[in-house]
């Protein structure tokens, strides 16, 4: 019996819960450039001075108290309350650790890609950092475009000479991988 | 002005009868401690169908029926109750549905 084969383009199972999957050079360098963008749009969160030298001080630091002005990033650190003096200090405390997290998902993404295809092998806790960068990806792109839950939006018949086609066809790859990676991990 | 100068206005020599609101062992509005606080998951047009019912199934530990029932809520619906209990528990809950990317708040269930 020969090995299965991975179906270009979606994932498949592998033992222990991880996944693999099989993308063309011109695939893992688009998705690195996506990773690296979120990386920096996320960015290191709001440090107080110094807080570099001090382990100690960045161990203490208390998050910023206000949503963030980008849209893209005030979906991926929403309120967490309606009332906003309990939203700003539930963000105080919390908005730090949910960066740190988005921010170690990316910094997954890229390290799997850079470790060569065709044929990335993802372990069951890659494969879940990847879920959620991919996720986060999606949602940052989808703020961007302004996508809606109609399906006859215009965004998904854009003439090829729109700007905002490359993007478009970005987030619907996106969906794709994402929806494969769930499909697999779901058994 | 009005025509009651160099009087204190109508003022009652009688004993005064004081109201007391039914509650007057609580005269602040203080949350009841045992009223369960509930993560709420609202609708948006970029998570996938997919994925939402994995989240509450792999976080939650749900069943496939139940996390799909919920997903079909918070599609159809608008939102969802995912998950009820203490503050505490609650803000836990919120905080691991961001970490996921879903859209996610917490309110005491009145």
């Amino acid at each position: 019996m020969g090995r299965r084969r991975s179906r270009a383009g979606y994932f498949e199972p592998v033992s222990g819960g991880g996944a693999a999957i099989a993308l063309d050079e011109v695939e893992i360098s688009i998705l690195r450039s996506l990773a690296v963008q979120l990386l920096e749009l996320i960015g290191p969160g709001d440090q107080p001075a110094g807080a570099d030298e001090d382990p100690l001080a960045q161990l203490f630091a208390e998050g910023p108290t206000k949503p963030p002005d980008d849209p893209a990033l005030a979906r991926l650190f929403p309120d967490a309350y309606e009332e906003p003096s309990d939203a700003s200090e539930f963000r105080r405390y919390t908005e730090n650790d949910l960066r740190s997290r988005k921010r170690e998902d990316a910094l997954a993404m890229v390290r799997v890609l850079d470790s060569g295809g065709p044929v990335l092998t993802l372990s069951a806790e890659e494969a879940r950092q990847w879920l959620g960068g991919l996720n986060d990806l999606r949602l940052t792109i989808g703020t961007r475009l302004e996508v809606t839950e109609d399906e006859s939006n215009e965004l998904y018949h854009l003439p090829d000479s729109d700007s905002r086609k490359p993007l478009v066809m970005a987030y619907l790859w996106l969906g794709g991988l994402q929806e494969s990676l769930v499909e697999t991990l779901l058994g | 002005m009005d025509h009651m100068s160099g009087s204190m206005g109508y003022v009652s020599v009688a004993p005064v009868e004081i109201e007391r609101p039914e509650s007057s062992e609580a005269p602040f509005e203080v949350p009841e401690p045992d009223v369960p606080w509930v993560t709420l998951v609202h609708n948006d047009p970029v998570n996938l169908m997919s994925y939402v019912t994995y989240v509450f199934q792999t976080y939650f530990g749900y069943s496939k029926g139940k996390a799909t029932k919920l997903m079909k809520d918070v599609h159809y619906k608008g939102r969802a109750v995912v998950s009820s209990g203490t503050r505490e528990e609650m803000e836990r809950d919120v905080q691991a549905m961001h970490g996921y990317g879903l859209w996610a708040t917490m309110s005491q269930d009145r």
